[in-house]
């Protein structure tokens, strides 16, 4: 029972914590920020499941309409690392197939005040595209303090 | 002494890896026959060429703008793409393995197939003198 406890306190206290940060995980082969980061956010491996960074690393030659191929001895390094790291649960349900993070029901939750103004604006392009309201996206910070949307959008606390 | 060598070729395939926009346009262009001169015009064309392959990426423009010494934006993700060409981004065509890895994943999606090495070094002509 106390051990329940425990988890479920540890739960609640680091559930908020883990969405403001998710910095990329210290043991990313060097590779990973470099191929998984030049053509977008090089994601946090916590948002998909280990199945689905199977599916996504197992067709690189077809990589959400582009070609992300990469040679082997890069690429096993780094599906590695992603299923080693990879989420669970609530977290990653709902990505599809292909599994795409932005899809998950949590993703979903977590951005359901964002006008539709802003997905179609601009400089945002695509979901996938963080730092366009996270600016400190890059260094695993999604604090709803550094939120800046495009066009001026405020994001309301709850 | 087992790590001497090891770190010693490390340090060696570092040392190598670092080239000019130049060398590798050259290295490109040794794989030609006698007389070969990487043209910056031929490359120009090409790099402007729409190519129709990829919906979202029909040229390289589509990514890189027209201007490639201004930033660019990729064109599904939307994230920021630092400029092409040297004279903007030092960090251009200084890296053979980089350099032949985006050819050979770009040239698939944009072009539809491998590019030659004759492409290859109009291509980084063409990047060195844009202004």
């Amino acid at each position: 029972m106390q051990r329940t406890l425990a988890l479920v306190a540890m739960g609640l206290i680091s559930f908020p914590a883990l969405a403001d940060r998710m910095p990329i995980p210290a043991d990313a082969p060097p590779a990973f920020k470099a191929e998984c980061g030049s053509c977008h956010l090089a994601f946090p491996p916590a948002l998909l499941s280990a199945d689905d960074w199977r599916r996504v690393m197992g067709g690189l030659d077809k990589h959400y309409g582009d070609n992300a191929t990469l040679d082997e001895k890069t690429r096993r390094p780094i599906e590695d690392f992603l299923i080693r790291n990879a989420g669970s649960g609530r977290r990653t349900m709902g990505a599809g197939v292909p599994p795409r993070l932005t899809f998950t029901d949590w993703f979903r939750h977590k951005h359901d005040e964002v006008p539709a103004a802003v997905w179609k604006d601009k400089q945002v392009g695509s979901a996938a595209n963080c730092a366009a309201c996270h600016p400190r996206a890059e260094a695993g910070s999604f604090s709803e303090r550094e939120i800046r949307m495009p066009g001026g959008y405020r994001h309301e606390h709850d | 002494m087992k790590h001497v060598i090891p770190l010693a070729l490390l340090a060696t395939c570092g040392f190598a890896a670092a080239e000019t926009p130049r060398q590798i346009a050259d290295g490109y262009a040794a794989t030609q026959a006698a007389g070969f001169q990487p043209s910056a015009q031929r490359g120009g064309e090409f790099y402007s060429r729409k190519f129709g392959v990829s919906e979202k990426m029909p040229a390289c423009a589509a990514c890189h703008t027209e201007q490639p010494a201004q930033s660019g934006r990729h064109a599904i993700t939307g994230k920021d793409i630092k400029p092409l060409a040297p004279v903007a981004n030092a960090d251009r065509f200084t890296d053979p393995a980089k350099v032949e890895k985006w050819f050979t994943r770009n040239c698939k999606e944009v072009v539809g197939r491998e590019c030659s090495t004759a492409e290859k070094a109009d291509f980084v002509a063409f990047l060195m003198e844009k202004r």
